[in-house]
């Protein structure tokens, strides 16, 4: 039975611009300056398209959330080969105050909603540098969490993943319905911007 | 009399678990139960906080061990030192550890839960911040006080000062910011106590794990690294790096940036940068390295940095404390020897 994916992708300042404080220091210059996919959730994508490709996935679905600009990011990842979109309309102030485990709960109840058998996310996004979201998404739907993935292997409704960890590597085998977060090295993306 | 002292210890109690504030330390444990370092970068800012300390250990084996030399931190103020030690915390795996973490929080209330920042607590205190409904924070530089701290973001180019909220904090400790702990100066003895929880995990199970083993320092904890970047051209040429480190037994490792892991150059946990390991050595020599933002991130609160690079624009020159222009292959050879020769 080919599984069904949900990939999130966050639309963030590219990772070559070099950013600024606002005088005000409120936050972080975002006007006018170049976005992107972040490069982690660009890897999560290629992963899900690739299990596409070997047939072990029969859907992808890519997910955002945040103000319309989101589409942008969303449009790359149908470009690329996801098969729906959904964007989780949040504008303005809210975005602003926006944090992961308010994310993480927009995509678990998407997650459930959709009925999908894997949440596919970047390890991190280089604009906040939490590394929380897929940790959070797993907790949240008491699903299992395999973080840093280096390499995934589906079989027999179980994934087997290799993470990297402090000092080497580990691999685990997680049930599935489950999260998984993309590390640098699972793969090279197609068309990256990198 | 008796029921008088008996009713003055509830009375007391009963006003401890109302607002009384403390803190939980999950302590880590490396290879042959000895302390994680990062543990005591950990415990530097719990310490911070000035409440109480508990900790806690996971694992398989010689939690006992790891528990005796927590003791020695007398000035930590580490009150209790819980053990959870059971076969089926092998691999540590958080489907295993959460649960019971999420126990000891209900039993005990505490208003911040603190980990290093090793892959570990990543991957446990995010899921426990989940089911506790709170928002975590991850790899605090500062403690500012007892709800706000300062972190990196944007690769650490900007620093953010950010104040919680919850009535649970939970924050993971970015380890290089915080010196280590110091064992004695303080007074009185931290009680060990037994969790006696059975993890049930039917979620994961662990399969196997490849550590790199090493007679040099790791890179978090080593005094001076010797990184290498892309300019290195290949493998064999790292041993130029090797040979260096090996000059200083003990005290010094060989990192890498990206772009020579990338390559095939050297294993991935070489890797210095925003997306790999976050040293701060008394000594950085940057030796064909770029200085791209995001390896900089990685190494920027070293304590002296040196950069050796052909090109004399290189991005690294900028923070470096002394440079060197000039072809590696010429100059670590000649370095080398004049070590030697010291």
């Amino acid at each position: 039975m080919a599984i069904r994916i949900l990939v999130g992708v966050k639309r963030a300042i590219d990772y070559a611009v070099k950013i600024q404080v606002k005088s005000d220091k409120s936050g972080v210059v975002t006007e006018g300056v170049k976005h992107s996919m972040n490069p982690f959730d660009e890897i999560a994508v290629e992963e899900a398209i690739r299990l596409k490709e070997k047939k072990v996935a029969q859907e992808v679905i890519a997910i955002s959330c945040g103000p319309p600009q989101c589409q942008e990011t969303l449009r790359t990842a149908l470009a690329l080969g996801a098969d729906r979109a959904i964007h989780v309309e949040v504008a303005g102030k809210d975005y602003e105050t926006l944090q992961p485990l308010a994310i993480s709960k927009l995509i678990a109840a998407v997650a459930k909603k959709e009925n999908v058998d894997l949440v596919l996310l970047g390890k991190l996004a280089i604009d906040d540098d939490s590394n929380q979201t897929g940790q959070m998404v797993a907790g949240l739907l008491s699903w299992p969490q395999a973080v840093f993935a280096s390499k995934v292997d589906i079989k027999d409704k179980k994934a087997e993943v290799m993470r990297e960890i402090d000092g080497g590597s580990e691999t685990i085998r997680v049930k599935l319905p489950a999260v998984i977060t993309a590390d640098l090295r699972l793969n090279q993306p197609r068309f990256a911007n990198l | 009399m008796y029921s008088r002292q008996i009713l003055s210890r509830l009375t007391t109690s009963t006003i401890r678990s109302r607002c009384f504030a403390s803190t939980l330390v999950l302590a880590e444990q490396i290879e042959g139960g000895k302390l994680a370092p990062v543990t005591l970068n950990t415990l530097t800012a719990a310490a911070q906080l000035k409440q109480d300390i508990d900790c806690v250990i996971f694992g398989t084996e010689k939690t006992n061990e790891t528990a005796n030399e927590l003791k020695k931190f007398t000035n930590c103020n580490i009150k209790k030192i819980l053990l959870a030690e059971n076969a089926g915390f092998k691999g540590l795996l958080s489907e295993s550890v959460t649960p019971i973490l999420l126990d000891i929080q209900k039993k005990n209330n505490y208003t911040h839960i603190l980990g290093g920042s090793s892959t570990f607590a990543k991957g446990v205190l995010p899921r426990l911040a989940a089911l506790l409904d709170v928002q975590p924070i991850s790899d605090i530089t500062a403690v500012i006080d007892k709800s706000q701290y300062s972190r990196f973001i944007y690769a650490g180019n900007a620093i953010l000062k950010l104040k919680s909220n919850d009535p649970v904090q939970i924050i993971t400790v970015r380890g290089t910011a915080f010196e280590a702990a110091k064992q004695g100066g303080g007074s009185g003895e931290a009680q060990i106590e037994k969790v006696n929880s059975t993890p049930n995990n039917d979620l994961s199970e662990f399969v196997s794990r490849q550590v790199q083993q090493s007679e040099r320092p790791e890179l978090a904890s080593a005094r001076i690294i010797f990184s290498g970047g892309r300019a290195l051209k290949s493998k064999e040429n790292f041993k130029l790096l090797y040979d260096l480190a090996d000059l200083f037994p003990g005290q010094a490792t060989v990192g890498a940036s990206r772009a020579a892991v990338d390559a095939g150059y050297c294993a991935n946990d070489l890797q210095i940068g925003q997306t790999g390991k976050i040293v701060a050595p008394d000594l950085y020599v940057a030796i064909g390295i770029s200085g791209a933002i995001q390896h900089i991130a990685g190494m920027k609160d070293s304590k002296v940095i040196v950069a050796i690079n052909k090109d004399a624009d290189s991005p690294i020159f900028a923070i470096a404390d002394y440079g060197l222009t000039g072809d590696l292959f010429k100059v670590l050879p000649e370095l080398t020897e004049k070590l030697k020769k010291k």
